[in-house]
């Protein structure tokens, strides 16, 4: 587990000009990198028109996720908080524009005019603290909140991640959750450890979607009950659900004034509400 | 650092209204060709705004735009126009200079073509 680069420094200083550069001279982590953002892309199922579109690569290192997007005829915008690595992508002069930013601060980014976000192997960076005005949550909170207005409707955001643990993978999928995203998590070959990968797909709007499952090795269908779930594609977050606030009610019940108070919030909201009658509200009579 | 971004750019330190556009300082700017879509550039038409565009392309030296963007259906037969805003908005680029807050004058130095938009602990 030593080997995490999370744990070892923040992202601005552990990738300094060295590392940057080993990093995009090793043709493993090149062709890992294509790879997934090739994956990445995928999920991002962009409307098939020949039209290029406007993405976002978020945690853009050197630029390799973002030549993937260029070869699929895309235009990009790439957000990284190492100058090292930003330094080398210029060098490499990369069809993309980049950005030194901080993604925990919030992407200042007009509202609605991404149409769609890949960050590969980068969002686990959120999780730590590196400074002490750093707070994961409110990090995340930013992050996730900036990312849903800056997109627009119906497009879709696809995270590669390698959360350390569950609670952290949970952490990542609540806050983009409470940010307003629809989605789930994708696995492919959640059997292997070696190359089982996780893709949070996450969509903006209310747009009906299914997310596709993960890449599965053929022969691995054992009755395994507790991997049911991420054979589907998501994982169980459990006890979602608040414990409900207890409802104070007296014998008389809530009375005529709430009811009408209650219809009144309801028809502002524009839903369907009947009309308000001498009927309304009205108690049974004991022989009902 | 293309107009493309800059139209999209605001400015993040916490408590800032007036975030959009920022200000445009240029030092120096250089162009670079690239394959004209204009299907692209139809689909961002809408998605830009015009007169951030016209300021942003004025400070860097280029002031062919027109002042208002012409409509959505009258685009499509005007080649001249697409050219134009494809020049503008994806082939000049802000190699040094700076991009400033309209309301705190928070300057964001563009290095070698990529800005730093990174804030200060004291702006989050």
């Amino acid at each position: 587990m030593s080997s995490r680069p999370e744990f070892l420094a923040p992202p601005e200083i552990f990738y300094d000009d060295s590392e940057a550069r080993k990093y995009t001279s090793s043709s493993r982590i090149v062709e890992i990198q294509a790879r997934l953002s090739e994956r990445a892309l995928e999920l991002l199922a962009l409307p098939e028109d020949d039209v290029p579109r406007f993405l976002l690569d978020i945690g853009c290192g050197s630029g390799l996720s973002g030549e993937t997007i260029s070869e699929n005829g895309h235009q990009w915008i790439g957000l990284d908080i190492s100058a090292s690595m930003l330094n080398v992508a210029v060098e490499r002069e990369v069809e993309g524009d980049l950005l030194l930013g901080d993604m925990g601060q919030g992407l200042g980014i007009r509202p609605g005019v991404i149409d769609g976000a890949i960050s590969i192997s980068a969002v686990q960076w959120l999780c730590n603290a590196d400074k002490s005005s750093h707070e994961p949550r409110l990090r995340l909170k930013a992050f996730f909140g900036s990312l849903y207005r800056c997109l627009s409707r119906g497009a879709r955001a696809v995270f590669q991640v390698y959360p350390e643990s569950i609670a952290q993978r949970e952490l990542i999928l609540r806050h983009a959750l409470q940010a307003g995203f629809g989605g789930g998590l994708v696995v492919d070959y959640p059997h292997s450890t070696k190359k089982r990968k996780e893709f949070l797909v996450l969509t903006c709007g209310s747009v009906p979607t299914s997310i596709n499952d993960g890449h599965k090795e053929s022969g691995s269908d054992d009755d395994d009950d507790d991997s049911e779930d991420e054979e589907n594609g998501m994982v169980c977050v459990s006890d979602r659900n608040r414990p409900r606030k207890k409802q104070r009610t007296n014998k008389k019940g809530k009375g005529r004034e709430w009811v009408l108070r209650k219809k009144e919030q309801s028809r502002r909201k524009g839903n369907d509400v009947p009309a308000d009658s001498k009927y309304t509200a009205r108690k049974r009579k004991s022989r009902f | 650092m293309r107009l493309i971004v800059h139209n999209m750019l605001t400015c993040n330190i916490k408590g800032v209204i007036n975030k959009f556009p920022l200000r445009i300082e240029a030092e120096k700017v250089i162009k670079k060709e690239v394959d004209f879509n204009p299907d692209f550039l139809r689909h961002m038409l809408a998605k830009i705004e015009w007169k951030a565009l016209v300021d942003g392309a004025r400070s860097m030296g280029y002031t062919e735009l027109p002042d208002h963007a012409p409509d959505t259906e009258r685009v499509e037969s005007d080649e001249s126009f697409l050219k134009k805003f494809h020049h503008a908005l994806l082939e000049l680029h802000l190699e040094e200079g700076s991009l400033v807050c309209q309301e705190t004058g928070r300057k964001f130095p563009v290095d070698k073509g990529v800005p730093n938009m990174v804030l200060r602990e004291d702006e989050v």
